[in-house]
């Protein structure tokens, strides 16, 4: 079995400024972050982020990597409005493609599938028709004769997601109640990149979980990065919940240029390790802080 | 969090004691909206109950251990959760992951309780951004499923605060679909278009007004139709004759005291 196992930084390497990268979890779960951290330490800049956002799109569009965002939502989950993403929207600055869950899904499946598009009914009636003038309809060529949206395929440059565990080919496994939509965001991609909390020996996967956990296979995956803590702050269950505390600062942080700049400083603009310090640290003197 | 119960304003406390007075069980608003929301499931078979919000929540709960035991709930998360005969906690029935929610959705068998930034009298609902989508003055939610959930399967909206804020006369991105732009959709699309109950902080609402606008169907006790009238930014089918929304019988306000939220989180809800 090849070996794939690269370091976050070398992961994002091979991002290019102007790509379409799809970023895996949902919201405030299970979310490549220890990938976005590495990418926010290169210079690629420029990107169109499909998403079910949460703090991926926040840190990136906050540090001005983001031109568009393909969406339906960006949320912290516990906190519903993600700060960053709306600063933005609200300034004018990020250009946005609003589309509804299921349409994500439907373009993410047709780009795995290597289809042009998915008829669904979803956005038929709502403004997601007016503020997306690209979208099309299509006409059912049975006799039902019935007008259904024509979902684009959502193609990736890059897909980024995390899992429980992984081995070093890119056999990737979650151990969570969900899989969210992991598998085809790498399906969709030209070249997919997994994080994961633990690397285990080729073979050992099944120690961890049923057949089943196992979403992910070597064809999906062009390299795997071991980033314990990697999804912090969002949640990785069962490995950890989300770090409610640390999203309450996040979010607060967003709120002046002055905070952002601090928690900047603090947390982001050193290495990967250098941020788990840091996270550790500022646990440590929680305690203190709010009793 | 702490059991605060809210004990002000007509929240639980008041209604505990004007009861103690009265020797009869008096219901808090809350607990008036709570069963409000669980009458929106009723009849509904075995089908996803999907609420939103801490009181759709309870209402969906106390209509499944009541009228409505077919009714699926999940965990909030991955896992559908069903009651625990042996005890007053939820025991898990079965795995219900984000992309089995979404071909749910097309299926129908989804009855969802959405919030509602925005409404117009035919229920067309806004929680994506306010002001002009290109540069919004707030951006919010995104329009999530509500464009696919609208045209596939029966919504209701839960409005925990009735204002002219929320009951516009023009929604500024129509996120679910209200009846005019059903009407104007063929097929499926349109045949499948539902908007059962809008249960608000002071009333209940449907859509069987003429066209199917928006229409009063009852008052919470205490409530007047003028104060509705007031709260709602455009004309409000009415029926000659306004009921007052249904008070939890002794068994409901056991269900929702004893075992649903014995911590009164509702009241808070309204606060």
């Amino acid at each position: 079995m090849i070996d794939k196992v690269l370091s976050p930084d070398e992961v994002a390497g091979e991002l290019r400024s102007g790509m379409t990268i799809g970023i895996g979890g949902w919201g405030s779960r299970r979310k490549p972050m220890a990938l976005v951290r590495a990418l926010l330490r290169s210079a690629v800049t420029d990107l169109t982020i499909v998403s079910f956002g949460g703090p991926d799109v926040g840190l990136l569009i906050a540090a001005g990597r983001v031109r568009r965002v393909v969406c339906g939502f960006v949320s912290l989950d516990s906190i519903a409005l993600e700060p960053h993403f709306r600063q933005a929207r609200q300034a004018g600055t990020v250009q946005l493609t609003e589309l509804d869950e299921g349409m994500m899904h439907w373009g993410l499946l047709a780009a795995a599938h290597r289809l042009p598009f998915l008829p669904t009914r979803a956005g038929l009636g709502s403004d997601v028709l007016r503020v997306n003038p690209q979208l099309r309809t299509i006409s059912s060529p049975y006799a039902d004769a019935e007008e259904l949206v024509a979902v684009p395929a959502l193609r990736l440059d890059v897909a980024l997601v995390h899992m429980n565990r992984a081995d070093a080919g890119g056999n990737g496994q979650y151990l969570g109640p969900d899989p969210y939509f992991d598998d085809l965001f790498c399906l969709a991609a030209r070249r997919s990149f997994m994080s994961c909390e633990r690397i285990v020996p080729a073979g050992r996967l099944l120690d961890s979980g049923p057949p089943q956990s196992l979403l992910l296979n070597r064809a999906m995956v062009h390299g795997v990065a071991e980033t314990p803590g990697g999804a912090h702050f969002t949640s990785c269950v069962p490995d950890y919940d989300r770090d409610e505390e640390f999203q309450r600062q996040y979010a607060a942080a967003a709120a002046t240029p002055e905070a952002w700049q601090r928690f900047r400083a603090e947390y982001l603009d050193g290495d990967e390790a250098s941020y788990q310090r840091a996270v550790r640290r500022s646990r440590a003197s929680q305690p203190a802080v709010t009793p | 969090m702490t059991g605060s119960r809210g004990d002000d304003g007509g929240g639980r406390g008041a209604a505990a004691s004007a009861a103690s007075a009265t020797g009869a069980a008096r219901a808090s608003r809350a607990e008036i909206c709570v069963v409000a929301c669980a009458e929106a499931w009723r009849g509904d078979g075995a089908i996803l109950a999907s609420p939103m919000g801490l009181i759709p929540s309870l209402g969906a709960r106390l209509a499944r251990l009541t009228f409505a035991p077919e009714l699926l709930v999940t965990d909030g998360e991955a896992m559908l959760v069903a009651p625990d005969e042996a005890g007053d906690g939820e025991r898990v029935e079965g795995w219900m992951p984000y992309r089995d929610v979404l071909r749910l959705v097309a299926t129908g068998r989804r009855h969802m309780m959405m919030g509602a930034a925005q409404l117009d009298r035919y229920g067309n609902q806004n929680i994506s951004c306010i002001g002009d989508w290109a540069r919004p003055k707030a951006q919010l939610l995104g329009v999530r499923g509500a464009p696919g959930n609208t045209v596939n399967h029966p919504v209701s909206y839960w409005v925990p605060r009735h204002s002219r804020r929320v009951f516009v006369p023009r929604v500024d991105m129509v996120s679910g679909v209200g009846y005019d732009r059903a009407a104007q959709l063929a097929g499926p699309a349109a045949a499948c278009h539902e908007l059962r109950l809008v249960v608000t902080d002071r009333a209940v609402l449907d859509f069987g007004g003429p066209g199917h606008v928006m229409r009063l169907r009852s008052v919470h006790p205490g409530v007047s139709v003028a104060e509705v009238r007031e709260l709602t930014g455009f004309e409000l089918a009415m029926p000659d004759d306004v009921p007052v929304t249904r008070s939890p019988a002794p068994v409901e306000l056991a269900l929702i005291r004893e075992r649903l939220d014995p911590a009164g989180l509702a009241e808070r809800e309204l606060a």
